[in-house]
């Protein structure tokens, strides 16, 4: 049974994240399908981590319910969970000196992988997700030795070698320079395209209306609209969400200024 | 690639040949065919009792020491993300002793000889859940290392207050002896006692090796890719908390060998935590048991401490790491 364009991997109904008695995330429902785009739009503090974050299982306070083709993920324990849905969080702190073939290795973690011990599915996980990435060369590098630009890359295969069907990207683009981001969000379409959905934070409107075939619109906790470039972006939203003036034609976005 | 694989045999080796070392080697040199026939039972009493009852207990108490500071060392620093972590610095040490003195000197080990290494079990633990409590709040390196300046000061200020109190005699030599980590005049029964929890605490550190592969990620990632972090914390605090409680009951605490053998070994493995764990441990055990043999064989009129030499070494090492630390971050 193939699923058709509107089955969705995974369905959130209802999710409420909650952290020191504060409200994060407010009955957000919303599905994300394979081979879609979908990138999470919101001002800083209006729960887009929170909901990521919420979704996968990593929030202590949560309710409401998450399902991967019809089954909880709370009924998952992490390694299950992980082999779904590969997570590429904001803050991405090495702690060794790492190879960047082990770093990109630790994706096959949830298949029982460890670096230097992997099978041959493994290896050629690993191997695909570093030729993806652009990173065949630099292999065999220390990860300290590696530029921003690089390191993302890096980061990038780590989830990509998971080969889960959806992946949930916390701000990948963040600090890059204008080359490099358009180098990600690349590497991120070209993941989707090869059959994988991804829900990707962005800061950056006029990226996300270029690259992302679905926006989803967060503030103050909760949606306020989940559907295409041409459904949900315009000026009145981005004066609604970011409180900023701006021009809107097709997928140019111009930002004039505080509104 | 050759390396690594050789790695841990070549370890295994070489404190094989330190402990056998350490049993010709001493106040009265004994030659090769004299220790081999005492080691057999076949040569005289005296001779016999040199080698069983004085050289290879404590040649062997420092092996495990070692094994178990490496070990705990290793784990810790993966867990903690942080070079500068061992329970000597994070004062789980101080604490074990804190523990066992409080054993010792209160009359409970009258009860029963396990009540000791349970007691020194009892502080390491209440230590590295503080710890990791506190890590899991904090990243933060320097916090995490005044908190086990905090516990190793509490520890110390606990023991002298204990020294006042105590009913039983309590001297400063015995407070200095758990203080500064000695395996002189240790015996195959004070081993046995310790032995077991160090076993398990290591067994345990095993089991968790691979998450601390996948916090080289830092803790939201290694959550990403499927690690129960809660499960990894416990697994680490526990096998650490036993390890080092045992270490502590034996031979009193014993610092900075724990940061220095995963720094040595660290490159050889890919700063693979997890690959650095038995290699760390083995080290360690070498480090003590060569120290050890050199503790006796100085000419000093009182002997020195074997805790006072791996502090010697080791400090400087800790300064040296400490000042040469940066971390990688794409942020």
């Amino acid at each position: 049974m193939h699923s058709s364009e509107q089955t969705f991997e995974l369905t959130v109904e209802n999710l409420c994240v909650r952290a020191g008695g504060r409200l994060l995330v407010e009955n957000a429902c919303l599905g994300l399908r394979r081979g879609e785009f979908t990138a999470l739009l919101g001002p800083n503090g209006a729960g887009k981590t929170s909901l990521l974050r919420g979704i996968l299982g990593l929030t202590a306070d949560t309710s409401g319910a998450v399902r991967l083709q019809g089954q909880k993920l709370a009924e998952l324990d992490p390694a299950q969970r992980a082999r779904k849905l590969s997570y590429l969080p904001q803050r991405r702190p090495l702690a060794w000196p790492s190879p960047v073939r082990d770093v990109v290795s630790l994706g096959r973690y949830a298949w029982g992988c460890a670096p230097g011990r992997l099978d041959a599915e493994d290896a050629r996980a690993v191997d695909s997700a570093i030729a993806a990435c652009d990173l065949r060369g630099l292999a065999g590098r220390r990860a300290d030795t590696l530029s921003g630009g690089e390191l993302a890359r890096m980061h990038c295969a780590r989830a990509f070698a998971t080969e889960a069907p959806l992946l949930f990207a916390d701000e990948p683009v963040a600090s890059l320079d204008p080359r490099h981001r358009f180098r990600i969000m690349e590497l991120i379409r070209g993941h989707v395209l090869a059959g994988a959905g991804a829900l990707v934070v962005l800061h950056d409107v006029s990226l996300a209306a270029r690259f992302a075939d679905r926006l989803i619109w967060m503030k103050d906790g909760r949606v306020v609209a989940d559907g295409s470039r041409s459904e949900t972006l315009s000026a009145f939203r981005l004066g609604e969400i970011y409180g900023v003036r701006g021009r809107v034609e097709g997928d140019r976005v111009d930002l004039e200024g505080p509104l | 690639m050759t390396v690594r694989a050789l790695l841990i045999p070549a370890l295994a080796l070489a404190s094989l040949l330190a402990i056998f070392g350490a049993l010709l080697l001493g106040s009265t040199p004994m030659e090769l065919p004299r220790v081999l026939a005492a080691l057999a039972g076949m040569a005289e009493v005296a001779e016999r009792t040199v080698v069983w009852q004085i050289r290879l207990p404590r040649a062997l108490a420092a092996f495990i020491v070692g094994l178990a500071l490496g070990g705990s060392g290793a784990a810790l620093q993966g867990m903690l993300r942080n070079p500068l972590a061992e329970p000597g610095v994070l004062g789980v040490s101080a604490s074990a002793a804190l523990g066992a003195t409080f054993a010792l000197y209160y009359g409970f080990i009258a009860l029963s000889a396990w009540l000791l290494p349970v007691a020194a079990v009892t502080g390491a633990l209440l230590a590295t859940m503080l710890i990791a409590a506190a890590a899991i709040r904090t990243s933060s390196v320097v916090t995490l290392i005044l908190i086990g300046v905090g516990l190793s000061s509490f520890a110390g200020a606990a023991m002298s207050l204990l020294m006042n109190l105590a009913p039983n005699p309590f001297s400063l030599a015995d407070m200095i002896n758990w203080l500064l980590g000695s395996v002189a005049n240790r015996s195959f029964p004070d081993i046995a006692f310790s032995a077991p929890f160090i076993a398990i605490g290591l067994c345990i550190l095993y089991v968790a090796r691979k998450g601390l592969t996948a916090l080289t990620l830092g803790d939201e990632a290694a959550a990403g890719v499927g690690l129960n972090l809660r499960r990894q914390r416990l697994l680490v605090v526990t096998g650490t908390g036993l390890a080092t409680g045992g270490a502590v009951a034996l031979a009193g605490t014993i610092g900075f060998v724990g940061i220095v053998t995963p720094h040595i070994v660290r490159p050889l493995v890919n700063h693979d935590p997890a690959r650095s764990l038995i290699p760390s441990a083995l080290l360690a055990g070498l480090i003590l048991v060569l120290a050890d043999i050199g503790v006796r064989l100085l000419p000093t009129e009182i002997e020195l401490k074997l805790g006072v030499v791996a502090a010697l070494f080791g400090a400087p090492a800790f300064v040296w790491i400490a000042m040469q630390r940066r971390t990688i971050s794409a942020d």
